[in-house]
């Protein structure tokens, strides 16, 4: 039995990562994230779990890495300023392999922008805002009820794939209130802990599942955690062989899961001469501009990227010889991942960056235009 | 002598990497003498540490260990501490560590009194980038980007961090050796944000741009300008080691337990 309840994005996103079980959370206060926050300060301490409130957003990154290596989920909220400021220690939890999930309910930028006004203009900061080559999973819900679901997903990601996972959300959903049903229970994964003696516990094995197993600290595991290149043992190294060795496992660790990393949604597309790409808020007016076109009897689908990293080329390259277009609050961003599949021609953009979401109208005058030139 | 605390060394990783006549080494083992002293659980002692060359000690011991970035070692150790309380954790950081790009989180965990021991190895410089000067670097010396003397003030950092709220403070040299495994031990054993100014020596970066021969001129320097406090009046360079400052506050993750506890009775 699932029950209903009227929820705010961000509240959803909260509840959610209760639902995960998450006992830490650190962060910094920031427009239009903070009600995750306030929440999490009322709700763990009633749990056992903490909440603290750093110094900044580089203070909220660290103190969530040192509270997940003790064993704790942790978890960040922050928007774009914010989100700046964590790529530092942000790095160092993909790099050290500690399960954490940061949330940035992105807003107009760049710099302190828009901070009540929505935007998905940190779609390529998510995926490459911290130096160094890195892999990253980022997940973009389209309604409150997502914001919870895949909150839940996102920890679940974090702990099996001992990485960070970013819920990249925008001031729509997070600000957007919708009945959300909540299911009596979601399942929840927990970090592989190690089965061997801890002098054979090796923390970064590189492992034939890719994944190494995690000791958390005080559990008599001793071992050394360090944002410098390292060998299995976690000791600083930088011996060629043994840094490609790492860098290749660390780099590659996904690729194994993809099917079950990548989600996305479709609508429409077995027969569809336009694909709209679409995700997030945006996803929202273009299901209704894809209805509309679809009653005028334009052949258009949607797809809609739940997962925007890893990107799902794989799965849109089946649709070679459809034209995409790709609405997006931002300059054009994620298109550039449609435009590597299939080249420049026959991928179209529409963009907004005003603060203003793109309306249905919009996105329905766009699809007519590109169908004219179809036929 | 090393037999006595090598259990506690990750013996692999010997030798270190610091350079010859370093304090590094004898700060290290004052630590470790201390956690012997002390007689705690190897299991749970976790040792944090920010970016530099004092950075590195963590790395040389067997314990939890975590080499985290520049400046954020108490912002992790933070973290660590408020969400399981029971581990005993010592913080290693540099004086440009954490006064300079680690201000923030020096200053902040004091303010939350907050139940780590902080050991800053101040040597006045930054050591590991080739000698750049500090904000512990003292007016008029020289360093490659002071190369005609510091214009700056350096800190008092005992003093900011006791206005900023830390409950323990405590300086010692790494000529003082047996006073800073003391030190080290009352530290711990304050129930809050404790703090101890380690005074070190850098002869290659710091020593050979100020007049320092050897670095046992400069172990000699610590000797004769550290001074008990009671001892003689302080003269002109001199500093105060010996226990510094030592008061009561509420601590951090206590006060953090006893609302979880008013919570359980169903107060708000």
């Amino acid at each position: 039995m699932s029950k209903a309840r009227l929820m705010q994005g961000n509240e959803a996103c909260a509840e959610g990562a209760l639902a995960a079980g998450v006992r830490f959370y650190a962060g910094y206060p920031i427009t239009p994230s903070t009600e995750i926050a306030e929440i999490m300060a009322e709700k763990l301490p009633l749990l056992g779990g903490t909440f603290i409130q750093m110094e900044d957003e580089i203070g909220s990154m660290a103190a969530v890495i040192g509270a997940s290596l003790t064993g704790a989920k942790s978890l960040t909220a922050t928007s774009g300023p914010g989100f700046s400021l964590k790529q530092e220690n942000l790095g160092y939890a993909i790099a050290t392999e500690v399960p954490c999930v940061v949330v940035n309910v992105q807003r107009g930028g760049p710099s302190t922008g828009l901070p009540t006004s929505p935007a998905q203009a940190d779609v390529m900061q998510a995926k490459w805002g911290t130096h160094g080559d890195h892999p990253m999973i980022a997940l973009s819900p389209s309604s409150v009820q997502e914001c919870y679901e895949l909150t839940v997903k996102a920890f679940n990601f974090a702990e099996e794939f001992r990485t960070v996972v970013i819920m990249l959300m925008d001031e729509v959903v997070g600000h957007l209130r919708e009945k959300v049903e909540l299911p009596e229970s979601l399942p929840v994964k927990n970090r592989k802990k190690p089965t061997v003696s801890p002098d054979r516990y090796l923390p970064f094995a590189n492992d034939p599942s890719l994944i190494p197993a995690m000791a958390n600290f005080g559990e008599g595991y001793r071992y050394h955690v360090t944002g410098l290149t390292h060998g299995e043992n976690g000791l600083p190294t930088g011996k060629p062989e043994v840094t490609a060795k790492f860098l290749k496992r660390l780099t590659q660790k996904f690729d194994p899961y993809l099917e079950r990393i990548q989600l996305w949604e479709e609508a429409n597309l077995e027969d569809a001469e336009l694909i709209v790409l679409a995700y997030g808020c945006t996803a929202r007016p273009t299901r209704e501009a894809v209805d509309a076109a679809r009653r005028e009897g334009l052949k258009v689908g949607l797809f809609r990227p739940i997962t925007i990293w890893p990107f799902p080329s794989r799965e849109i390259a089946k649709y070679k010889g459809r034209k995409f277009l790709v609405p997006e609050m931002n300059t054009g961003q994620l298109v550039g991942e449609v435009e590597r599949v299939f080249g420049f021609e026959g991928v179209e953009r529409l963009n907004r960056i005003d603060g203003e979401l793109i309306t249905v109208s919009e996105i329905l005058e766009k699809i007519r235009e590109v169908m004219s030139d179809v036929q | 002598m090393f037999s006595e605390i090598a259990e506690y060394f990750r013996t692999e990783t010997l030798p270190h990497m610091w350079c010859p006549g370093c304090g590094n080494g004898t700060i290290t083992a004052a630590l470790v003498r201390a956690i012997k002293t002390l007689g705690l659980d190897q299991n749970k002692v976790v040792i944090v540490s920010g970016i530099g060359c004092s950075s590195r000690l963590p790395g040389y011991l067997d314990f939890n260990t975590l080499h985290t970035t520049h400046g954020r070692a108490l912002a992790f150790a933070t973290g660590i501490k408020a969400a399981k309380p029971e581990l005993d954790v010592f913080v290693v950081m540099g004086d440009g560590d954490s006064s300079a790009i680690g201000g923030n989180h020096l200053i902040h965990a004091a303010r939350r009194n907050i139940d780590l021991t902080a050991i800053i190895i101040n040597n006045n410089i930054y050591g590991m980038t080739g000698g750049q000067s500090s904000p512990m670097t003292p007016h008029d010396k020289r360093a490659t980007t002071s190369p005609y003397g510091n214009l700056e003030r350096p800190f008092q950092l005992l003093d900011l961090v006791q206005a900023a709220g830390a409950t323990y403070g405590a300086r010692a040299t790494a000529y003082h050796n047996q006073l800073l495994s003391k030190l080290i031990i009352d530290a711990y054993n304050n129930p809050g944000f404790s703090v101890i100014e380690a005074i070190s020596q850098c002869p290659v970066s710091y020593g050979r741009r100020n007049k320092f021969k050897t670095p046992a001129d400069m172990l000699l320097w610590q000797k004769e300008h550290g001074v008990t406090a009671g001892r003689r009046a302080l003269e002109e360079g001199d500093f105060l080691i010996g226990e510094v400052f030592n008061k009561e506050a509420p601590e951090y993750t206590q006060e953090y337990e006893k609302l979880r506890q008013r919570l359980k009775g169903g107060a708000r």
